[in-house]
């Protein structure tokens, strides 16, 4: 009798857990539908519409351009080809990150996460440094590469090194050595044996960094062009150009619609691949699996890894820092103390204020995204759930492959009628920024939301815990760290973000990337070097937050 | 009963977001009447205390929206026009004018003190949608170090610059991405015609000109003669820039430097006019007129140079004395008419692309 009157109560918690979830999701959905589908519908809409009737044949005439075509083709292979090159630099970071111990580690995992978050706007002038004139390359072997498409490509890995670094290498710290030790002593050599049982659990790990590098470089914006110059355009630089500048609403309509087809097709062989990652792996934590390097082999791809850290990530940023130091008097901070003054004259305010907005701005964000994502993750946590509720994973990630351009027109628009009139409200600025954020809480959320054991919540329910209280008693203790992590990276994610904020900021309290990009916009030697002075600020904010995200990782972390 | 709960919850939390969204909106123009908003591009600027003044004898508040670059937001203007996020729209160049009468931006209003603006700037006439506000030449400017260096006279005109001694020298800005850019391509247009304008080009491509995409690369990482440029050890000492930078290289210079580091090529000019117009469907008319005439008053037109590196337009408004000493205005820049460039620029820029970048 008692064995029936469980499963009757099993029974009931399973609906009741299957109505909870859709109600988890009303929130999110309601979110991403009023702040993401609609400005975004509205956008296009305005272009492919004419007196009501939808223009769907402009998406040949736009196809037939041998210019369009030429943008689709140099976006793709420039994609794919950032893609390679960044796991080719990054995989033996990702190992060294993963299985070694040295000095410094955590620091360093912070620092080459920085770039990511960073707005291009502030590295791409910095990155001219490195592969321009009079930059390194230059100076030790003529090299110059400005304007190539190898610039773009170095500074996709640059941006990107720290997916890799962070997807394949929390993954493979996790791994249990003495799987592939077993095999060895089985007779298999030292690759067979990698090859055939680290490489399997990792696959799946190296195939999703793959897919979100992939996903990033298709969509890049500030790269290409800053570093790119005038004769390479991607996809979202031209739906930029067409909206911003030519004001050929129609055609960036066109090009938005082929945008998201591809990054809808990416987000769904990415959704897959996350899948196959989660089947069960013998995990252990990552404190264990690290050691000292042993032998010249190991010190020696150890101190490769580090070069190229170095050369290829620290550099540009320690650029941006000597050039804020570096006044007509000699280093100095004249730059930092003209940070203060009122009487720059493009800013209603000090630029120094700036820091405060973006911290303010960043806050309101991090908690719309926290919210959304958190309700978002819980809600997914159940393996085994509908295909409606697995295309709704992919659907939150959206917003990070969809033009900034597109979504800042699209609330312009549509967001201007009461009961949604916001168009000046500063909670638009938030808003927009924690559409890029809540993405990054549900990918860091759900591992860990999943990896807690069902059977804990049953046995809850079983004894009479209400969801809530399942979700207090039993998840939350859990997740307590994941949740933070979220929280920080949501926070830092948002802090850099340009492209949206840039067309909804307020004048009067512009943020950090706004103020230093206004400031890059006026000629003068105070501008310049404020500039320089404020992107510093920026990074160490961004620094500063990551480092502290370090102290709090989990033992199960999530993908970025 | 959990069901309800949950949906309680979300209820309540998205009533929250929305609720906190609307608490400051006052969107579509100056509901108030005491209070009117203008809408710009990132490079307006104006003095705290002039701007005080216009206040304190108006009785209106200003709220400034700035909007992005000069094209962007004549663009985001267009799509809001039915409910404007301002009352005034000031900004709008010559390059864009047409564009922004075209889609109706703008109601008639003719300016208090309209006989006080120099007759070469006015326009439109006889509806007074728009108020020419300043001027400014869009020229190259030359680094005097390099020159004086090289043993070399700079350059000073159209012609100069496909001259084989400054080869490799001249960076400009993409025409289709940059308002400079487009600057000197219609420069380029009005000095040589329909006509002649393509072979200029393809002459100035054969002596090596360097395309970048935007103004911020140009001066800041290309230009030799710039603050940033020096830094970055840039190596093109010709750069497509304002006939107002060389004064802005020493207003933001400390110390200031005696003499300017750069100069500019006086023959190599295109005027550019900025307006300011009533948007059509503005909450606030009276405000916004009561805004335009103070745009046109001497105090912000004397105040204006300093703050946005533009000339006045107004009769008798004094320009401040580093932009005489150190910036010569061009005698006789190039002019297009709104009307030719409107009918023309989509077209010269397309050829343009292919001609030059490809």
């Amino acid at each position: 009798m008692d064995l029936a009157r469980t499963e009757v109560a099993k029974a009931a918690t399973k609906r009741r857990g299957s109505a909870t979830r859709l109600g988890l999701m009303a929130l999110p959905v309601a979110f991403f539908a009023v702040f993401f589908a609609y400005p975004v519908a509205a956008i296009v809409a305005r272009g492919l519409k004419v007196d009501g009737a939808w223009q769907l044949g402009r998406i040949g005439d736009v196809l037939a351009q041998s210019d369009i075509r030429h943008v689709l083709w140099f976006t793709t292979w420039q994609a794919l080809a950032s893609t390679a090159l960044t796991l080719l630099i990054a995989l033996p970071g990702a190992y060294v990150f993963a299985r070694f111990d040295f000095r410094g580690k955590h620091v360093l995992r912070a620092v080459v996460t920085v770039p990511f978050v960073l707005p291009t706007v502030v590295v791409g002038t910095a990155f001219l440094a490195l592969v321009g004139r009079g930059g390194m390359l230059d100076q030790l072997w003529g090299v110059r590469l400005d304007t190539t498409v190898w610039a773009i490509l170095i500074a996709h890995v640059f941006f990107n090194y720290a997916v890799v670094v962070r997807t394949v290498g929390g993954l493979w710290s996790q791994l249990d050595p003495r799987q592939e030790e077993a095999a060895r002593m089985l007779g298999l050599s030292r690759f067979a044996a990698w090859r055939k049982v680290t490489l399997p659990a990792l696959g799946p790990a190296v195939a999703a960094a793959a897919l979100m590098v992939f996903l990033f470089t298709f969509t890049s914006f500030g790269v290409v062009q800053i570093l790119g110059g005038p004769t390479f355009s991607t996809l979202e630089v031209e739906i930029y150009r067409q909206t911003s500048e030519i004001f050929d609403l129609a055609t960036a309509a066109v090009l938005t619609i082929i945008q998201f087809v591809a990054v809808g097709a990416i987000l769904a062989v990415h959704a897959r691949t996350v899948r196959r990652r989660e089947t069960a792996l013998r995990l252990v934590a990552p404190e264990t699996t690290a050691r000292r390097p042993r032998g010249a082999g190991q010190w020696a791809l150890l101190a490769g890894v580090l070069a190229s850290i170095a050369v290829l990530l620290v550099l540009p940023l320690g650029v941006l820092v000597q050039r804020s130091f570096d006044t007509p008097d000699g280093y100095g901070f004249a730059y930092y103390k003209a940070l203060t003054s009122e009487d720059g004259g493009i800013f209603l305010v000090a630029p120094i204020e700036a820091i405060g907005n973006s911290l303010e701005y960043a806050l309101a964000a991090t908690a719309i995204a926290v919210l959304i994502g958190g309700l978002a993750a819980a809600a997914l946590t159940r393996r085994n759930t509908g295909r409606l509720v697995r295309g709704f994973d992919a659907l939150l990630m959206l917003p990070l492959g969809v033009s900034a351009v597109t979504v800042g027109f699209g609330f312009l628009i549509a967001l201007d009628k009461p009961p949604l009139d916001l168009r000046s409200s500063w909670i638009l600025v938030p808003l927009a920024q924690a559409l890029v954020g809540a993405p990054f809480v549900v990918r860091t959320m759900l591992p860990v939301l999943r990896a807690v054991d069902g059977r804990l919540r049953e046995a809850a329910a079983v004894l009479g815990a209400s969801p809530w209280r399942v979700w207090r008693e039993v998840d939350l203790p859990m997740v307590r760290r994941a949740l933070l992590i979220a929280a920080g990276f949501a926070f830092a994610v948002s802090l850099g973000e340009f492209g949206a904020t840039v067309f909804i900021a307020r004048p009067d309290n512009p943020t950090l990337p706004v103020a230093v990009a206004r400031l890059l916009g006026r000629a003068g030697d105070l501008n310049y070097g404020q500039a320089m002075a404020l992107s510093t600020i920026l990074m160490v904010v961004c620094a500063v937050a990551l480092l502290l995200l370090e102290r709090v990782r989990t033992d199960r972390t999530g993908e970025f | 009963m959990s069901t309800t709960k949950t949906f309680t919850a979300v209820v309540v939390g998205l009533g929250l977001v929305t609720l906190s969204a609307c608490g400051s909106s006052d969107s579509g123009g100056s509901a108030d009447s005491t209070t009117v908003t203008l809408v710009s591009h990132d490079s307006w600027a104006v003095s705290k205390s002039v701007l005080k003044d216009f206040e304190k004898q108006s009785g209106y508040t200003v709220k400034v929206l700035k909007d992005g670059d000069a094209g962007q937001a004549v663009n985001k203007a267009i799509l809001t026009k039915d409910n404007p996020q301002g009352d005034v729209f000031f900004g709008v160049d010559n390059t864009l004018l047409s564009r922004a009468l075209d889609n109706g931006l703008f109601q008639s209003y003719e300016v208090k003190g309209a006989g006080q603006i120099l007759p070469e700037y006015r326009v439109d006439q006889d509806k007074h949608r728009v108020t020419p506000i300043d001027s400014g030449d869009i020229c190259v400017n030359y680094d005097k170090a390099y020159f004086s260096e090289h043993k070399l006279t700079p350059p000073q005109s159209f012609d100069d610059l496909i001259k084989p001694e400054y080869k490799n020298l001249l960076v400009t800005e993409n025409a289709s991405t940059s308002s400079p850019g487009l600057g000197f391509l219609l420069g380029t247009a009005a000095k040589y015609g329909d006509d002649g304008w393509q072979d200029y080009w393809k002459r100035l491509k054969a002596n090596g000109v360097k395309v970048v995409d935007g103004w911020e690369q140009a001066y800041n990482d290309e230009f030799s003669g710039s603050a940033g440029g020096k830094k970055a050890k840039a190596d093109r000492p010709l750069v497509v820039s304002y006939a107002s930078s060389p004064p802005a290289e020493v207003i933001y210079a400390d110390p200031k430097p005696a003499t300017a580091p750069t100069g500019v090529a006086t023959g190599t000019c295109f005027r550019q006019i900025e307006y300011a117009g009533l948007l059509s469907n503005a909450k606030n008319t009276k405000g916004g007129k009561a805004f335009i005439d103070f745009l046109a008053t001497k105090e912000f037109q004397e105040d204006m140079p300093l703050n946005m590196f533009v000339y006045p337009v107004v009769k008798g408004a004094t320009v401040p004395a580093e932009f005489t000493k150190f910036g010569p205005q061009a005698k006789d820049p190039e002019i297009l008419a709104p009307a030719k460039i409107a009918a023309n620029r989509d077209q010269w820029v397309k050829s343009w692309t292919s001609l030059v970048l490809k």
